[in-house]
């Protein structure tokens, strides 16, 4: 190969990996990416029914209802605004009130958060830097609960 | 005393490894040898510097010197010894001191080992490994230093975080630091070759030992790494596409490319300035690690709370790494460039082609791991990218790599007869075909089709590599003795490769095996009660309780058994830790051959029912144990005469008759 096809070579090799990653990129990403969203982009009625999101917020204090099926219920607030959220299947460890906690799933037509997904942390003190962005936006401080538990 | 002698221990370090930085440095351009020389020395005593500071924080972790600030925060009177120690590198600082005690290890075997280099490159190594062992020295002792004592010192410690009481964990991140890590010596082997603006296939041989050993431990680590995640946090899963699992799976990508091209540099000459860029990526990626692990910026259920300045810091080393690195290679690199005839059908053509892939699939998952950062840093939404995308996006490409890997070792250097090769594969992929539809009916009656697809390619690479050998050994052409004797005259790096490549395959069958075909029954058990799973009985007899060192517990108890017979027994529990009132939840895992039966217990119910996660998870011990022959193969490839450390010299002053089974060598 002479000097200009080896150029050649190389640009093109590049510019097929280059563009096999992109297109695979954009093919998956169409509808694979989860949006973000707080118990107030809710309530401004920011999200529809169909679309899974990640709902994040604090568990409010007292709101955790276990039955005695593996379903639970428990409350996800922002402090300015609270969503029910339903979720069958067994929690992680550190789930517990008055913690930052991630959850993944679908509004349901009542307003209802179906989540199939509660993300666990290896971590107490660890908070989701969503939550904490969030709660922030939302107070300006962290206010409400009792930090006994987390301590 | 223990604490403060490691600290000045890593105080003097800081010093050598400042001068290990610069004086052999000025001495390569004045071409003074003892300058050169005394990069050597003092990557050894730097070494036994570091060596010292980091045994004397074992020891305070060992003795629970609870007036060492660290000790007291992660660690507790009452753990076990080896949690106990395990807790030295269970936190940030210690972690730290680890990552630099195993780059001036390697560092020191660079020095010890490699008296045999040119001088200007080993000397050049070392000080490129002195610019990386000075800034974390200095990271450490400035933002992050472990010996800090507390006054008063408190009498009881705060307890290592529960879930990082397990062997799994304990010996996790020595391994995968050690891959990280181990991939500096080939990031300052191609920043020596770039200063010194030459390169050969002597330093190709120089380099592939020590990729091959760091991919080694790279690997060992994300499969421990992924055990670990699957017993102890109680999903079940093996791989999460989590944004710290991503950080570990880059460098091994680019890692794995790395020891492939090196393999057509010291063939064939050829690919030398992409070898390069691949060894300055690779390291680039594992302190790409190293940041995100650290600082917390993305949302990870692996991350652990930490301190945002140091994130800037390791992301200013970060950046000012990968910059400067890169520059050099513009300027320099075109002093590199060799001129080699080249044909797209031969052994180099695939190899390159399996560089482009994997370079492809470490770019998707590259992209999808900072995406979400990059969205928020510019329009504020905040999203996250999950498993669908990641596994849409790069199963296409690793499906292609894994159709064309059994081609590769059958085609010819220079120029390959893709046809014969073809040919002689037919009968193997005709093979893979009908065991894979074998095995799915054994494992499922309805199968989806990927599903099938997936575990024919994993046939298709563990018969592809034995074929290999056994065509090399030229099986049915000779008589049967005289196969063997050639099969087992192969050279070690053939073994390694075929082992390498079956091992993929093993870990591809066990992860279609269990993403498709595992059954999981998600119920609330009373005591008495049994459930299906699997085509195996379980029956739930009730929890107790049971007191452990440093934790207590309640203990389910499960009765397995199949077609009437009882089989086994299994006890998973969920502890509380005394000292910090965490919980855990121990699975209960019964290995039924390579599959598994994996219970959790949830939370109390009414009436002594509990809330019971079951899983039969069909050969799922095939992934890590895949892992492992691929790390078997890499052994047998660090082993083969020809890589040994210290005798490339040699091998190059023999006569051409010697010479000539490297031809062949895979």
């Amino acid at each position: 190969m002479t000097k200009k096809q080896k150029r050649l070579a190389v640009i093109g090799g590049l510019l097929t990996v280059g563009g096999i990653a992109i297109f695979m990129i954009l093919f998956a990403a169409q509808d694979n990416l989860l949006y973000f969203r707080s118990p107030t982009d809710i309530i401004a009625g920011e999200v529809d029914t169909k679309t899974r999101i990640r709902l994040g917020g604090m568990v409010e204090e007292n709101s955790i209802i276990k039955t005695n099926t593996t379903i639970t219920h428990f409350k996800v607030t922002d402090y300015a605004e609270t969503i029910e959220v339903v979720y069958d299947g067994i929690l992680p460890d550190l789930f517990r009130e008055c913690q930052g906690v991630v959850t993944e799933g679908t509004l349901g037509q009542d307003g209802v958060f179906v989540a199939d997904i509660v993300l666990a942390k290896h971590d107490e003190a660890y908070m989701p830097p969503e939550v904490a962005e969030s709660l922030k936006n939302e107070t300006g401080s962290e206010i409400g609960c009792n930090k006994e538990q987390s301590s | 005393m223990i604490a403060e002698a490691g600290h000045f221990a890593l105080i003097l370090a800081l010093f050598f490894t400042l001068m290990q930085s610069i004086y052999p440095f000025i001495g390569y351009f004045k071409n003074d040898q003892n300058a050169m020389m005394s990069a050597r020395a003092n990557a050894v005593v730097q070494f036994m510097l570091i060596a010292f500071a980091f045994a004397m924080l074992i020891t305070s972790f060992a003795t629970s010197d609870f007036s060492v600030a660290l000790v007291q925060k992660h660690s507790y009177s009452l753990q076990p010894l080896i949690y106990k120690i395990s807790a030295t590198w269970g936190n940030h600082e210690g972690s730290m001191l680890m990552w630099v005690f195993i780059l001036t290890l390697f560092s020191a075997l660079v020095a010890i080992f490699g008296v045999k280099l040119p001088l200007t490159l080993q000397s050049l190594v070392l000080v490129v490994q002195g610019w990386i062992s000075f800034t974390f020295t200095a990271f450490i002792i400035f933002t992050s230093n472990p010996f800090i004592r507390l006054s008063p010192a408190p009498i009881e410690g705060r307890d290592l975080n529960p879930i990082l009481q397990d062997f799994g964990l304990a010996i996790h991140p020595p391994l995968l630091y050690c891959g990280y890590v181990g991939f500096s010596v080939a990031f300052s082997f191609a920043v020596a070759a770039l200063i010194e603006g030459k390169i050969d296939n002597i330093w190709a041989r120089w380099v592939r030992p020590w990729t091959l050993l760091a991919w080694m431990f790279l690997t060992l680590g994300i499969a421990m790494g992924s055990w670990w995640a699957y017993y102890e946090l109680g999903w079940g899963g093996f791989w999460f596409w989590d944004p710290v699992e991503n950080a570990s799976f880059l460098p091994w990508l680019t890692g794995t490319a790395l020891l492939h091209s090196a393999i057509v540099m010291e063939k064939r000459n050829a690919l030398k300035s992409w070898t390069i860029l691949l060894a300055i990526i690779t390291f680039s990626m594992s302190l790409l690690g190293t940041f995100l692990v650290r600082s917390g910026v993305l949302t990870s259920v692996h991350a652990f709370a930490s301190d945002p300045t140091r994130g800037i810091v390791i992301l200013c080393i970060l950046l000012v790494t990968v910059a400067g690195a890169l520059s050099l290679y513009v300027f320099r690199a075109k002093l590199l460039t060799s001129q080699t005839l080249f044909q797209p059908i031969s052994r180099e053509g695939g190899l390159i082609i399996n560089n482009l892939l994997l370079t492809a699939i470490m770019i998707v998952v590259f992209v999808g791991t900072l995406y979400p950062m990059i969205i928020e840093a510019i329009n504020g939404s905040r999203i996250s990218v999950g498993a669908p995308f990641f596994n849409l996006a790069s199963a296409p490409l690793a499906a292609m790599l894994a159709i064309i890997i059994p081609f590769g070792p059958m085609l010819a250097w220079k120029r390959a007869d893709l046809l014969g090769a073809a040919q002689r594969l037919a009968i193997i992929a005709f093979l893979a075909f009908c065991l894979g539809l074998l095995l799915m009916w054994r494992l499922d009656n309805d199968t989806p089709v990927l599903a099938s697809f997936g575990l024919i390619l994993g046939i298709w690479l563990i018969f592809g590599a034995i074929y290999e050998l056994l065509y090399r050994a030229k099986l049915g052409s000779v008589p049967v003795n005289i196969f063997f004797k050639r099969l087992f005259g192969l050279p070690r790096s053939a073994f390694g490769a075929a082992f390498g490549h079956m091992g993929v395959g093993i870990s591809v069958i066990g992860v279609i095996a269990v993403t498709s075909f595992q059954h999981e029954v998600i119920t609330v058990m009373e005591p008495e009660k049994s459930v299906d799973v699997g085509g195996y009985e379980v029956r739930f007899d009730g929890v107790s309780d049971r007191a452990g060192p440093n934790y207590h517990e309640e203990y389910g108890q499960f009765i397995i058994s199949k077609g009437g017979s009882q089989i086994a027994a299994l006890e998973p529990s969920k502890r509380t830790y005394r000292a910090s009132r965490q919980n855990t939840t121990e699975a209960g895992i019964l290995h039924l051959g390579l599959s598994q039966l994996f219970i959790t217990l949830g939370d109390p119910k009414n009436d002594g029912a509990y809330a019971v996660t079951l899983f039969y998870k069909p050969l799922v011990s095939l992934i890590w144990g895949g892992a492992a022959v691929m790390v078997l193969g890499g052994f047998l490839s660090l082993m083969d005469r020809r890589l040994r450390i210290g005798i490339s010299k040699r091998v190059k002053k023999m006569p051409d008759s010697a010479q000539k089974p490297s031809m062949s060598e895979a």
